[in-house]
C-alpha cells in the first residue's frame, strides 16, 4: 500500500507540471495518442519478453517523434489521428500474437495502482526526475513559444524544435506513469487538474503548483475511495478530474459575473507580459 | 489466382458480412470525415469513438441492446462537447479532451463491473478492438438504417456546412445559423462514429474517419471531388484490408490471423504517406494553382 502511495504521488507530480504546458499549448491530443501509443509498445514487448517499461519508452518516443516529424507539413491533427490509430492498430496485431490473459490487458489500459512492487519505484522516480529536469530547463523558452509563438522565433526560439521537445517530455511522462494509472487515465490527470488550476490564476508559477496540488489531491481521493470500494482508480481519476475542471470553471464564471469588473480576469496578458 | 485469394473468400459468408458492412461504414466516415478534417475536429471525431464506447459498456452492463448505448453515449458526448465546447480551437480541445477522460473512467468502471458480475472474458478487448468478421445479422440491419440517416443529414446540412466550416464569419454575415449546422454536423459525427465503433471497433472508426479523408483533401480542395476521393480510398483499403486478413490465416502453421483493423489502419496510412511523397505534393500544388479557390467562396 505504501508503494501506491509514493508512485501515485510521483505521477501526480508529473502529470501536474507536464500537463500545465499540455493545457498551455492546446496539445491535449497529442497528450492522448502518445499514452495510447505506449500501450502497444507494452504489449509488443510482453509479446518478445522484454521488460514492459522498455516497451513504453521506445513506443511513446517513437509516437512523439512520429507526430513531431509528420505534423510539420500536414496538419497536426490528423497526423496526430493517424500516429494514435497506427499505434493501436500495432497495439491490435501485437495482442492477436500472445494469448496474454486478459486482465493484464485490462490493468495496462486502466491502471493497476494497487499492484506496485517495491522495485518498480525507482526506474518510476529516476524518469519523474529526468522529465522535472527537463522541464525545469525548457521552462523560459517553452513558456514563451506557447503563448506568443512569434514573439519566440524573433528571440531564436524554434517553435518547431520547442514543439518537438515538449512532445518528448509528454512520452517521458508517459513511460512512467502509463503502469501506474494506465494509458487512457494519465490523459485525464494531465487535462483536467491543470485545466482547473488554469481557471483560477493566471501566473504561470502559481498555476503550476495548484495543479499539482489539485492532481495529488485527484489522486490521493481516487487510491483511498478505490481501495475503499473495490472500483477501479480509473473510473475516480477520471470523474474527480472533471468535477475539478467544471469546479474551475464555475469559479471563473461566478468570477466573471459577481466580481468587480475592473479586473479582466480572462485576460492572458499577465502571461504575456511574463 | 489462388495465392491472392485463400481458397473460399468470396463464399464465405463472414467476409460478405465484413465487406459489406465495412464498404457502408467507409463511406459514411469518408462523407462525415471530410468536414471533420476541413474544421479541424479530428480530436473530437476519435473521442467520440470512446465516448460512445463507454455507452456500448455501459448497455452491456445492464442488458440492453449495445448499439442503443453506442449511438446514445455518442449523441450525449457529442452534446457535452458542443455545451462546453469554446470558440476558439484550444478551448474546444481542452472541452474535448475532459469529456473524453470523464467517458473512459465511466468506461473503466462499467467494464469492470462488467466483468466482475458476468463473468464474460473479452468484453474490454472485444468493445475496443471489435472485430469486422463477428458482426451478426440484426447489427446489419441496424448499421445500414443509421448510415442512410446519417448521409441524409450530411446531405440536408452541405453547403450551410461547408460555408461555415470554411469561414464562420462569412456564414454567419450571409444568415447561416452557424450554431445549429455546427450542431447537425455533430449529431450526423456521433452517429458515424458511434455506429462504426459499435461495427468494427473503435480504432478502425478513427482511421476510416480521418485517414482517406486526410488524403483526399491532401489530393483535391473541391469539396465534391474529395468526398468521392475519400470514399474509394476507404472502401479500397477495407476490401484489402479484409482480403489480407483472411489470407493470413494461412501465413504461419499456427493459423493466429492477423487483426484486420491492423491491416486496414495500415494501408490508410500508407496512402497519407505517399501523399507526402515528392510528385504527389507537386501535383495537388499544380492543381491548386488551376483552381485557386475551394467552392464555398463561389456561387455554383
Amino acid at each position: 500500500m505504501t508503494n501506491a502511495w509514493v508512485v501515485a504521488t510521483i505521477v501526480a507530480v508529473i502529470a501536474g507540471v507536464v500537463g500545465f504546458f499540455v493545457v498551455l499549448r492546446g496539445s491535449a491530443f497529442p497528450a492522448h495518442a502518445i499514452p495510447n501509443g505506449a500501450f502497444a509498445g507494452a504489449a509488443g514487448a510482453s509479446l518478445i519478453g522484454v521488460n514492459t517499461l522498455f516497451g513504453l519508452g521506445v513506443f511513446s518516443v517513437l509516437a512523439a517523434l512520429g507526430i513531431g516529424a509528420l505534423g510539420r507539413r500536414g496538419r497536426r491533427d490528423v497526423v496526430t489521428a493517424l500516429a494514435l490509430v497506427v499505434m493501436l492498430a500495432l497495439g491490435a496485431f501485437f495482442l492477436s500474437q500472445t494469448t496474454e490473459y486478459e486482465p493484464e490487458i485490462f490493468s495496462l489500459l486502466f491502471g493497476e495502482v494497487l499492484g506496485i512492487a517495491s522495485n518498480e519505484i525507482l526506474p518510476v522516480a529516476g524518469l519523474g526526475v529526468a522529465c522535472l529536469a527537463t522541464v525545469a530547463v525548457l521552462y523560459r523558452p517553452l513558456i514563451l513559444s506557447s503563448v506568443v509563438p512569434d514573439i519566440g522565433e524573433a528571440k531564436g526560439v524554434r517553435a518547431q524544435r520547442m514543439e518537438m521537445a515538449f512532445l518528448v517530455v509528454v512520452a517521458l511522462a508517459t513511460t512512467m506513469t502509463v503502469p501506474v494509472v494506465g494509458a487512457l487515465l494519465i490523459f485525464s490527470l494531465m487535462i483536467g487538474p491543470p485545466a482547473a488550476a488554469r481557471s483560477f490564476t493566471n501566473r504561470p508559477p502559481v498555476a503550476i503548483a495548484l495543479s499539482v496540488g489539485i492532481a495529488l489531491a485527484t489522486v490521493w481521493a481516487s487510491i483511498a475511495i478505490s481501495f475503499e470500494t473495490n472500483w477501479p482508480i480509473g473510473f475516480f481519476v477520471g470523474t474527480l478530474s472533471a468535477f475539478a475542471y467544471l469546479a474551475g470553471r464555475g469559479w471563473a464564471a461566478w468570477r466573471r459575473t459577481g466580481a468587480p469588473r475592473a479586473v479582466p480576469s480572462e485576460s492572458r496578458a499577465p502571461l504575456v507580459a511574463y | 489466382m489462388h495465392w491472392i485469394f485463400e481458397s473460399g473468400f468470396f463464399s464465405s459468408h463472414p467476409v460478405h458480412v465484413a465487406l459489406f458492412v465495412g464498404s457502408l461504414v467507409a463511406v459514411v466516415s469518408a462523407v462525415v470525415g471530410v468536414f471533420t478534417v476541413m474544421r479541424g475536429q479530428s480530436f473530437a471525431g476519435h473521442s467520440l469513438a470512446d465516448v460512445s464506447t463507454a455507452g456500448g459498456s455501459g448497455a452491456f452492463l445492464v442488458n440492453v441492446n449495445p448499439l442503443l448505448g453506442f449511438v446514445a453515449g455518442g449523441v450525449v458526448g457529442a452534446g457535452a462537447m458542443e455545451m462546453m465546447g469554446v470558440r476558439r480551437a484550444r478551448g474546444r480541445d481542452l472541452a474535448t479532451g475532459i469529456v473524453l477522460g470523464a467517458a473512459i473512467g465511466l468506461a473503466a468502471l462499467f467494464l469492470y463491473l462488467g466483468t466482475t458480475r458476468s463473468s464474460t472474458t473479452g468484453a474490454s478487448q472485444q468493445i475496443l478492438f471489435g472485430s469486422i468478421f463477428e458482426i451478426d445479422g440484426s447489427t446489419v440491419a441496424i448499421v445500414a438504417v443509421f448510415s442512410v440517416v446519417c448521409l441524409v443529414i450530411m446531405a440536408a446540412v452541405q453547403r450551410p456546412l461547408l460555408l461555415s466550416s470554411v469561414s464562420t464569419d462569412m456564414a454567419a454575415a450571409r444568415g447561416v445559423p452557424v450554431r445549429l449546422v455546427g450542431l447537425l454536423y455533430m449529431l450526423a459525427l456521433a452517429l458515424a462514429v458511434g455506429l462504426s465503433s459499435l461495427a468494427i471497433g473503435a480504432i478502425l472508426s478513427t482511421a476510416l474517419l480521418i485517414g482517406p479523408a486526410a488524403v483526399a483533401l491532401r489530393l483535391t480542395k473541391r469539396i465534391g471531388r474529395a468526398i468521392v476521393a475519400a470514399c474509394l480510398t476507404g472502401v479500397v483499403s477495407v476490401a484489402l484490408g479484409v482480403l489480407l486478413a483472411y489470407d493470413s490465416y494461412d501465413w504461419n502453421s499456427s493459423h493466429a490471423a492477423w487483426p484486420v483493423s491492423f491491416f486496414i489502419v495500415v494501408l490508410i496510412f500508407l496512402a497519407y504517406l505517399a501523399t507526402e511523397l515528392p510528385f504527389a505534393r507537386a501535383a495537388a500544388a499544380r492543381r491548386r494553382d488551376d483552381d485557386p479557390m475551394v467552392p464555398a467562396h463561389g456561387d455554383r
